[in-house]
């Protein structure tokens, strides 16, 4: 009984905590596009290297009105969701067969630590001259930045199996598909789901980046012609435009994630 | 050839020797020419000093491990892989955290290929029948560690082994549930007469459960004693602890197991030590 206004009391400050993260997040949000732009109007920022605020969403209100963005952000979104599909499966698939396979995992040990030391930008050249200027050299720039993360993290999430589940399965003969299937994969899947994060922002600076230095359509073709002109207002718009995407993304993975580790403690 | 096999013990141990090479490069020797034979339906408990090999043993009977020398029978048929006929009851939690209760218990089932309506329903009656009905639905984290205990031992149970190998499946538990399980324990087995192997450092749990308690030895482990325990079935845990009978076989047997412990020291209770 005694337990209850503790409790209560717990709640209710934890309430009131969020409410004031939130107020100050937002407080600082309008606190520094207000001094952006009160200094650009003032002079102490050269608009023509900074903008302002005003300027860029105006610019990003426009593009959506006149319907000039949405063909270029399908493109990128496109590019990134197929990059990310395919960089997901070929990461498990060789995730899984390194981890079950000791003479693969040697054999290729040293090559996947070159291929990940490798900064993948300087791969976009050559995989425009293989793939050409459209969607799939940006989608193969984007599985080669996907592929490693989510590759590492399936291989160590098998690796890291509790032997004392995996043994229990054992002696209820489980066979070796049924371990792989009900002991294996769900217990990396807290790894795999962590690489998502991150695969999913690698995924959409490779076809961005991609499309940066050489294509007709998407996000960082709009970027790379505002830079063209000397448009920062039009760079801005861009940068931000992508940040909203990923960061609506990330959160779509979070809620499923958040449903499918639902078996976890809560930390 | 049906009486062979109704004669031939449910595990039998035949020398077994266990070395480890430690990192040093020196040669460990864990046990040594190790014989043990267990009759079928008795239940026989283990007992010894941490580190005397009492969860080797367990494991070798498993087909989870093989000694380099020596070999386990099973029902007259040398081990070569994992046991078929044996379910392990662990000391950690060794439900899947990811699944349900009931799609833990029914786990051994869909291993099996049982339909699953009719290993739904199995498992529903089996938690019904450990006393968790109403919590088919919950996963592991969410329940007590007695539930699940309770949990795992319908996961053992449900595929009917003949065999049930248990590492201080109480060890974690405190001593009231512990009793409970204990209790609860025994009325399964009383019931069905499977032939268990017992593991604990706890020589009043071993007495109170068992048909027959072994004393182990420690470096390298050797069996020191056994005792046939022939106290009165149907057993209260708690109640045959008061037994006259229960406490000369406690002193007898505590006289051999002290030299032991002496020396080497035993388990804390509920400590993480499995005595490998």
């Amino acid at each position: 009984m005694a337990r209850e206004p503790d409790l209560a009391v717990v709640m209710t400050r934890r309430r009131a905590n969020r409410g004031l993260v939130l107020a100050l997040q937002i407080g600082f949000f309008v606190a520094s596009m207000g001094a952006w732009e009160l200094l650009s109007r003032a002079g102490w920022l050269d608009p023509f290297f900074f903008s302002m605020p005003s300027a860029i969403f105006a610019r990003m209100g426009e593009w959506m009105w006149s319907g000039y963005i949405w063909g270029h952000l399908a493109t990128t979104l496109i590019e990134a969701m197929a990059a990310f599909a395919i960089g997901i499966v070929a990461g498990v698939i060789a995730g899984v067969a390194l981890a079950r396979i000791e003479l693969l995992a040697a054999v290729f040990d040293p090559y996947i630590r070159v291929m990940n030391a490798l900064p993948r930008v300087i791969l976009a050249p050559i995989l425009i001259i293989w793939f050409g200027l459209g969607m799939a050299s940006k989608i193969a720039l984007g599985v080669s930045l996907v592929f490693f993360i989510v590759f590492f993290n399936t291989f160590q999430g098998l690796r890291e199996v509790d032997p004392i589940v995996l043994n229990n399965a054992r002696m209820l003969q489980a066979s070796d598909r049924q371990l792989m299937r009900h002991v294996y994969l769900p217990s990396a899947a807290a790894w795999i789901f962590s690489s998502l994060h991150t695969s999913i922002g690698f995924a959409l600076v490779g076809a961005v980046v991609g499309e940066y230095i050489g294509s007709a359509r998407g996000i960082g073709y709009v970027v790379a012609q505002a830079q063209g002109t000397f448009d920062t207002t039009g760079v801005f718009a861009g940068l931000i435009l992508t940040s909203i995407v990923v960061l609506g993304i990330d959160l779509a993975i979070e809620r499923l994630e958040r449903y499918l580790l639902r078996w976890r403690p809560e930390a | 050839m049906a009486r062979a096999e109704a004669e031939a013990p449910a595990i039998a141990f035949e020398a077994i020797t266990v070395r480890f090479a430690t990192p040093s490069g020196a040669v460990h020797t864990v046990m040594s020419d190790i014989s043990l034979a267990i009759a079928p339906g008795t239940f026989v408990a283990i007992v010894g000093p941490s580190g005397c090999g009492k969860s080797t043993l367990l494991n070798a009977a498993a087909g989870l491990l093989f000694p380099p020398a020596g070999r386990v029978t099973v029902f007259g048929e040398p081990l070569t892989g994992i046991n078929p006929h044996a379910t392990y009851l662990f000391q950690a939690d060794a439900l899947l955290p990811w699944r349900t209760v009931l799609d833990n218990v029914k786990l051994g089932l869909v291993f099996r290929k049982v339909p699953d309506a009719e290993a739904s329903s199995e498992a529903r009656a089996w938690l019904r029948r450990v006393g968790l009905a109403g919590f088919e639905d919950r996963f592991p984290h969410q329940l007590s560690g007695g539930m699940r205990k309770r949990a795992a031992i319908a996961q053992a149970w449900i595929v009917g082994p003949r065999i049930l190998l248990m590492d201080e499946p109480f060890a974690s538990l405190d001593v009231q549930t512990r009793q409970i399980m204990e209790n609860e324990l025994l009325g399964l087995w009383q019931e069905s007469k499977k032939t268990v192997l017992f593991i604990t450092h706890d020589l009043e749990e071993a007495i109170a459960l068992a048909d027959r308690v072994v004393v182990l030895s420690s470096g390298p482990a050797h069996i020191k004693g056994a005792y046939d325990i022939d106290l009165p079935r149907p057993r209260d845990v708690a109640e045959i602890r008061l037994n006259p009978e229960f406490m000369a076989l406690y002193r007898r047997i505590w006289g051999d197991l002290r030299e032991e412990v002496m020396k080497h020291g035993i388990d804390g209770a509920g400590g993480p030590g499995h005595g490998a």
